[in-house]
Order: C-alpha cells, then structure tokens, then sequence
C-alpha cells in the first residue's frame, strides 16, 4: 500500500490572473511543507507526528493564513485556531483564541495528550500554553502588512470575506505593493496515512478577515473542519459557517461508511452539496487513496504518494 | 404520522443513590417544561422558538446544570455554552464562555439569526451580548450553594482518585458515608460528575425539526474547556429529517459527533429515528458514556442512554407522554 500525504493552504476565490509574486512564493511553500511530510514519513514517523510537524512550517510560512500571517479579527488583533485527530484511536485535540502561541497546532495536541479535555480556547488556552512551556511571542509576531491591507479593505467593503473572496468593486494600482485584497491566503491543513493504515489530520487557522472578536470557525470544531477515523482523515477549508452547518469532515467518513463508496466519491458528493464557492477538502484513506475536492476557484494544495507520484495545484478543475 | 413532537432532558447520568426527593423535584421540572412546549406548540410556534423557549425555562431553573445552576470551573467561577439549530436551512449558533449572560440558548440564537458567524465565544460573546441588549447579570447568580460544595467533592476526588467511597450528598443518610458507588463518569464517582447537560428538541406540526442544548459544562473543568453542547455535530444537530441534543461525557459525545450521527444513519442508511438512536448509542460510544433525545419530520420521538438514568421527558401530539429517570 505504502504512505500517503496532502496538506492545503486554503480554498477561495484565488483569481486566475494571480501575479507570480504572490503564486511563487506560495507554491514554494507548499513544495517545501511537502518534502518535510514526505521525509517523516520516510522516516516511518508516525501520522499524528507527521501532520503536526507539516502544520507547524504552514503556521510559521507568513503566507499562509495561520500562525505567522494569520488573518485580523475587526479590532485589527490575531485569534487563531486548531485542531488534530487521530484516526484509530480518534482522540482528539482543539483549540481558540489564541494570540500568542507561536504554533497553535502544538498546542492542540496538548490538550489531546495532557488534559482530560479536547478544546481549550481563549484566556484558558493561553494559560494552558504557559504551563505547558510552548513558544509564545508578542501578538505582533503574527501581524504581516498584506493582512492589515486585507482587514482595511474588508472594513472598507463592511463585509466579512472568506480568504479568497475578492473585494467588491475595488481596483487595486497595479503596482500597489499590498494585497489586492483578494487574499491569496487560507486556513492549512495536513492529512497522512502511514503503510499499516494509521491515519492522522490536523487543521490550523487565523479564521475570518474581519470577524468578530470571538468568532470561532468550523477549523477547531471537530467534524466540520477536521475529522479522522479508522477508515479516513480529512482536513476543510472555504467558508467557516458553511463547513460547520454542513459537518463536511464527518459527513465524508460517513457516506464512505454508510454508501460503501470510494473516498474521492464521498467527498465529490459532500463538496457538491455545500453552496458553491465555499469549500474545498483533503482526504486520505487507510487504503491510500488520496482527494482533494473544492467548489471554489481554487485550492493551494499538494500531495505524494510512496510510489512517486506528487502534485502541486491551485486550480484544475475539481477531482471527480 | 405528522404531528407535533417534544423532548427534554436534564442529563444523562444519574447517581443511583440519589435521594427521592430530588428525582421528584427533576421530574417536576421536566413536566413543566414539557407543559410549556406543548402549549406553545398547540400556539403553532415553530420548532425553533419552542426549543429556545423551553431551554430558557431549564437554565432558568437551578436544579440542572445550566444557567443558574451550572456547574463551577475549577476556579469556582461559571463559564456557560449553549447551541442551537434549526432543522429546514440547518441554521444554527452557539455560544462558549459566557459569564454574565442569562440565558445563553437565546444568545446562541441571536449568533445564529443576528451575525454573520455561528459560534463566539468568551469575551467576544459577552460584547455581542451588550450590543443586542439581552439581559446580563454578575457571575454570582449563577453560581448555587450547592455546587460549591460539589467542586470541593471533585476536588477532593481528583486527589485520591480510586477512592470510591465519597459520600452521597443529600438527605438519604441511610448507609450513604460507606456506601461503595463504583459508577464512573468522566472518570470519577458519579456523584459529583454527573453532568446533567439541558436539552430540547421539537418537531412541530409543518415537520420542522429543531434542537437545542445549554450547560456549565463539568464540574472543576479547566477555565476555558469547551465541551460538546456548542459543537454543532456533537451535543445538538438538527436538519430535515431530525432534530437530536446529547449529554454525557463530552469528550465521547465529540469523539463521535453523536448528534450528527443519529441524523447520518437516517439520511445514508434508511433507518427510522428510534433504530438510529439505539443504533448510535450501541455502536458509536464504544466506552464512553452519553443519552441522545430526538424527534423525526414525522411526529416521532425517541430517547436512548448507556448510562445509569436519563433525566428525560417527551410527548406527542396523540397524546403520549413520558417523563422519566431510569
């Protein structure tokens, strides 16, 4: 069978006539995330390790909305989320509102391995944090120019834009040297099986541009944004509320289970069903099979798999 | 088939040796709580303003864990969650750490019908709260004698922890200092973790189905600890087909996105609502420990817990009516 891997760094209105300055580094990143997936797994770490090791270079990659780069909440502030599963044994571990953890994903495996809870969030989870000793900085760490533009044109246009959207009647110069707010950025994510079929997803995010303070989206939610068990794990990305009402992670696993189909069928049906333009998804499953669905512009994303086949994309045209 | 249905619960869980005269008091509340969701139904109000009405009067009441009555953080103090969901568009809101507002179902409604987002939380919930006006009180209110005195049992319990002989709260004093009570849940004598979680789901006579569910989450949690009644998945589900509110161990309630699974085998294995409450019960908590309420587009209601007792209640438009503990 052998292992198997794909990670996304968002889905949204990427726009086709994306610059190469704001492609290159991008697809850069999701190179280098991958060969770091790639070799733990190589080096038979085990998924959990994997997915938390490949999350942790997308939250500290500034182009990506988590971690370092994270979108702003409306008081101009960083409210970061995450979680991770495990797909055999389905424990589990999430957390919120958190602004001065470096890797929020680490975090969450925290609470899954040294609580006796799942989801910490907030004051709760920043204290947790202390205790446990894991890097935190200045909220400030996380704050790039691109997100501040970003935030100015969300307030400006006074709606809430998922990462991709582009603004609504807005023409930015086109030698403007900050986003053009349609935010080439987006929620990552990572999911791994190893060769004896052990399965392991993990999802981090800075959320919304311009949401309320306290807003929290489908990423630390289990079963909407993230989901593994014994026969797949999933990580989402799009619209919060829409993965979130949809269950779109759970629902996966789910219709494979209850249908008996194929994984890439499951998620082609669980996709389609979400209003348009609001989600994509990865998957693995414990055979190896690999999808990465979206019914959105575009998704950055990667994947490989132990025979040697891997894929870089933006768009393309959704798997079926 | 067709017709109004309700379900209300208080908790799944039940301390075997809880004294007479609570188990009274819980029934009574639970009648009354289902009275009002039965007038309110023949009133024609639709499934999403009886849950949120019925759920108000249950955070209302002390006697649960919600609302006035909630469980303490491990600092003594109350940080409430609450979710809602409406079954026709699966609208829903849910709100986690709230500590001065006094009815957070409504708040979760207002996140669901009044923001653009589902679920806030903590400091932000509190500031949406302001802005729409909802009634907040201090911290204080919530708090009972009561679970002051249960926190310091848990407390005590997560010191000596196979130390099973904590004695019965309550007036029962027959044998109750050295009774053995191995019932467990959430790791520790049921006694003092009982979770008794509130919950309403309806189904009203145009077939849509709603579900809400409102706690203080377990006893002695970590300030910050978020369980599964927030969790649109996990403790409170609701779409064309059903409406289902859990209670239980939250981390098993999460671990198997209980309340959407119930809804999952209807939608993708054919089965009638009470097959799928038995069969996600049976099958899906594994050794967790939790109750499932649940109404169907049908008229339909079904109610199912692997724990000792489930403080429940439910009717239907022909009639029936069942309020209930073991």
């Amino acid at each position: 069978m052998g292992w198997a891997i794909a990670i996304h760094g968002g889905a949204g209105d990427i726009p086709l006539s994306l610059p190469p300055e704001k492609r290159l580094p991008r697809e850069a990143g999701l190179r280098r995330c991958l060969e770091v997936g790639i070799a733990a797994l190589k080096a038979r770490n085990h998924p959990l390790d994997v997915v938390e090791l490949v999350v942790r270079e997308l939250e500290n990659h500034p182009n990506f909305n988590a971690g370092k780069g994270s979108v702003l909440t409306t008081s101009g502030t960083v409210e970061m989320e995450a979680s991770i599963m495990d797909g055999k044994t389905m424990k589990c571990g999430a957390v919120s509102g958190v602004s001065t953890v470096v890797n929020a994903i680490s975090l969450a495996r925290l609470v899954m391995e040294k609580t006796p809870h799942i989801y910490l969030a907030f004051d709760g989870a920043e204290a947790f944090a202390r205790e446990q000793g894991l890097e935190t900085v200045e909220m400030s760490h996380f704050i790039t120019p691109e997100n501040i533009e970003r935030l100015k044109q969300a307030q400006e246009a006074d709606r809430v834009q998922i990462d991709y959207t582009q603004p609504i009647q807005k023409e930015m110069p086109k030698d403007a040297a900050v986003a053009d707010g349609d935010s080439q950025i987006g929620t990552v994510g990572c999911v791994a099986v190893d060769n004896e079929g052990n399965l392991a997803t993990a999802t981090s995010t800075g959320g919304l541009v311009n949401k309320m303070v306290g807003r929290i989206g489908d990423t630390p939610v289990i079963g909407a944004g993230t989901y593994a068990n014994h026969l797949c794990a999933l990580s989402a990305t799009g619209r919060g509320e829409a993965i979130i009402r949809g269950t779109v992670a759970r629902d996966v696993a789910a219709v494979m289970e209850f249908k008996g189909i194929s994984l890439k069928e499951a998620a082609a049906y669980v996709i389609d069903r979400v209003p348009p333009g609001t989600a994509g998804l990865i998957a693995v499953s414990s055979t190896g099979e690999i999808t990465m669905p979206f019914n959105t512009t575009g998704m950055f994303r990667a994947c490989a798999t132990e025979d040697g086949y891997s894929e870089i994309a933006i768009w393309d045209s959704p798997s079926k | 088939m067709g017709g109004w249905g309700i379900a209300v619960h208080g908790g799944a869980g039940v301390d075997p040796n809880l004294p007479k005269e609570r188990q009274e008091e819980a029934k009574r509340l639970l009648t009354r709580c289902l009275d009002i969701g039965i007038s309110a139904l023949r009133s024609n109000l639709s499934a999403i303003d009886v849950v949120e009405l019925v759920v108000r009067q249950l955070e209302t009441d002390p006697l649960f864990n919600s609302g006035r009555g909630s469980a303490l953080t491990e600092n003594g103090t109350v940080e409430m969650e609450a979710s809602i969901m409406d079954g026709p568009k699966r609208r829903c809101g849910a709100v986690s750490g709230l500590s001065t507002v006094k009815n957070p179902v409504s708040l979760a409604r207002l996140v669901m019908d009044k923001s653009p987002h589902s679920y806030l939380a903590f400091l932000g919930a509190e500031e949406f709260a302001k802005k729409q006006g909802v009634e907040l009180v201090d911290n204080e209110y919530f708090i009972t004698e009561d679970n002051v005195g249960m926190l310091k049992l848990a407390k005590e319990a997560n010191s000596i922890l196979f130390d099973y002989r904590i004695p019965t709260i309550g007036t029962c004093g027959a044998g109750a200092a050295a009774m053995d009570n191995p019932l467990q849940m959430n790791g520790l004598p049921i006694s003092v973790y009982a979770p008794e979680t509130v919950g309403c789901v309806v189904v009203d006579k145009e077939g849509r189905c709603a579900a809400a569910t409102s706690t203080g989450g377990l006893m002695n949690k970590m300030t910050g600890r978020i369980g599964d009644s927030p969790l649109i998945g996990s403790g409170t589900y609701a779409c064309e087909l059903c409406g289902v509110s859990c209670t239980g161990e939250g981390e098993a309630i999460i671990r198997s996105t209980l309340a959407r699974e119930v809804a999952a085998v209807m939608e993708y294995k054919g089965l009638r609502l009470h097959e799928a409450v038995d069969f996600v019960i049976k099958n899906r908590l594994d050794e967790g420990k939790a109750g499932v309420i649940a109404v169907s587009k049908n008229g339909e209601v079904a109610c199912g817990f692997n724990t000792t007792g489930m403080f429940r209640g439910c009717a239907t438009e022909d009639g029936f009516m069942e309020v209930g503990v073991w």
